[in-house]
């Protein structure tokens, strides 16, 4: 895939979401850009619509209007899915499938998607050691991971199809400051192993973390990125 | 027909006095339950009257233009009572319930009716409509557990159904777990039920066919054939369900509607 140094990874414009009960504006029109080799912290208070702007990034919601495209094309409904393969959104509580997590480092090549590219033992190990843990962790239970091994391992299973773009909801909310360094040092890895051609933009309430894990700054206040 | 003993009224209220049994333990076992058992006991005593006089009618004018009526309302019953079920609901859950019920007990009792058993007409209410009946009875089962199932498990398994999603699962790859599930929840009852099938329970018809003279090897045969019409309807009706279901909560952008589930403002099981 040719990257154009001049064509942003995601262009959204006038991103706008109700809340469909109550009819308030969750997301003010937002237009944002995002490129290759960009990282982007998004803070501000819980409520104000980070996680909205992010789950509208992965096309997890439906949005009542603006539209969003991948390296200057609209996206097809039909093209969803292989979008959402390159643009990998990771949620602040990480969902583990029944089984090992060999299991569910497996699981994203049972799909449709992913039928040209096959499971890599060898790779997800050498992943696994970057986050600090050697490789028998792949035989352990995933009803028996702590929080922050849950998250290496969901972590693990997006990082092993090389997406282009990160879109991270407060991963590391939830989760000791040790294991938070783990993640952010995954993250980073996978940042720097293709110079300029990968981007992210992680939600964070942590200022100091905030400051880690990204360069360019926006704040999210009651619907409006700023 | 030889030997077969009428009963009267009085004989109904001989039996029907056996209520007492139940409200004598009721009372002394503290269970609070004598009023739902009087309701209970005259709601059975009044809708048997009433079908049995409808189809006393029904049976007297065996035309299309009755029976045809008579089966179509049954099968909304059924399908307004299947959807009654679970904690939770969706926009439109009442129609998929119907339309489910509706296309697999008619399908199925077509084949019971024009090919099985071949009747003439075809509408011949003394067939028909029991034979609808009990399609329908086991077919609402079957219906209101998928529906049931397919809401549970995907509230419980809402984290693992979005991370298929963003991972770029199709709507479908995404929903098969928990559709798989519910197709099973719904179709073992019927399952369970054939394998006791004459060990355990003697079912309603056959017994009743005996009781009216038939013998037991014809009525086992007439069950057999029941049997088989019951699972399949109950499959049918199950499976289309739960594809119901799953195009209401899945939108062709391959997103889960999380925000259409709705827990029901009362609880109704039944």
């Amino acid at each position: 895939m040719s990257t154009h140094a001049d064509t942003p990874l995601i262009r959204a414009t006038a991103l706008t979401r109700y809340d469909p009960v109550r009819h308030a504006v969750l997301l003010h029109p937002t237009a944002f850009s995002l490129s290759g080799g960009q990282r982007a912290v998004v803070t501000g208070p819980s409520g104000s619509g980070k996680s909205v702007f992010l789950r509208a990034l992965a096309l997890l919601d439906p949005v009542d209007d603006g539209a969003i495209q991948w390296r200057g094309k609209t996206i097809a409904r039909t093209g969803i899915p292989a979008y959402r393969r390159r643009v990998a959104y990771i949620a602040q509580r990480p969902a583990m499938l029944d089984g090992s997590v060999e299991d569910n480092l497996r699981y994203p090549f049972s799909l449709k998607v992913y039928r040209d590219v096959h499971f890599d033992r060898e790779r997800v190990i050498k992943l696994t050691r970057r986050a600090g843990r050697e490789a028998d962790f792949l035989d352990k239970r995933a009803s028996e991971l702590s929080g922050g091994e849950a998250q290496i391992a969901a972590l693990i299973r997006v990082l092993q199809v090389d997406p282009d773009v990160l879109l991270l909801d407060e991963p590391t909310a939830s989760l000791d400051p040790a294991s938070a360094l783990e993640i952010e040092a995954l993250v980073g890895a996978w940042f720097d192993d293709r110079p300029g051609e990968r981007a992210s933009i992680w939600v964070s309430h942590d200022p100091a973390q905030a400051q880690r894990v990204g360069e360019r700054q926006l704040v999210m206040t009651a619907g409006t990125l700023s | 027909m030889s030997g077969y003993q009428n009963l009267s009224l009085l004989d109904i209220a001989i039996a029907a006095a056996l209520i007492v049994v139940n409200g004598a333990l009721s009372v002394a076992l503290k269970l609070d339950l004598e009023r739902k058992l009087a309701w209970a006991a005259v709601r059975s005593v009044v809708q048997l009257l009433a079908i049995g006089y409808v189809l006393g009618w029904v049976f007297q004018f065996s035309r299309w233009y009755v029976v045809l009526p008579l089966m179509a309302l049954m099968t909304l019953i059924a399908g307004l009572s299947a959807s009654n079920r679970g904690r939770r609901t969706y926009l439109g859950q009442r129609v998929d319930s119907v339309v489910s019920i509706w296309v697999s007990s008619w399908l199925v009792a077509a084949v019971g009716l024009f090919v099985v058993i071949r009747i003439h007409p075809w509408y011949e209410p003394q067939y028909a409509i029991p034979i609808l009946g009990m399609i329908l009875g086991n077919t609402l089962t079957g219906v209101s557990l998928g529906i049931e199932r397919m809401t549970e498990e995907l509230t419980a398994g809402r984290g693992a159904v979005e991370m298929s999603l963003a991972l770029g699962a199709t709507r479908w790859e995404a929903a098969q777990g928990p559709a798989r599930q519910a197709v099973r929840a719904g179709m073992i009852p019927t399952l369970n039920q054939m394998t006791v099938v004459g060990l355990v329970s003697l079912p309603g018809m056959m017994t009743g066919q005996v009781l009216a003279g038939q013998s037991p090897l014809q009525a086992v045969r007439y069950q057999i054939v029941i049997m088989f019409f019951i699972a399949a309807s109950s499959a049918l009706g199950t499976v289309g369900a739960v594809l119901l279901t799953y195009r209401r909560l899945f939108s062709p952008e391959h997103r889960f509607m999380a925000s259409k589930l709705v827990e029901r403002e009362k609880p109704k099981r039944r």
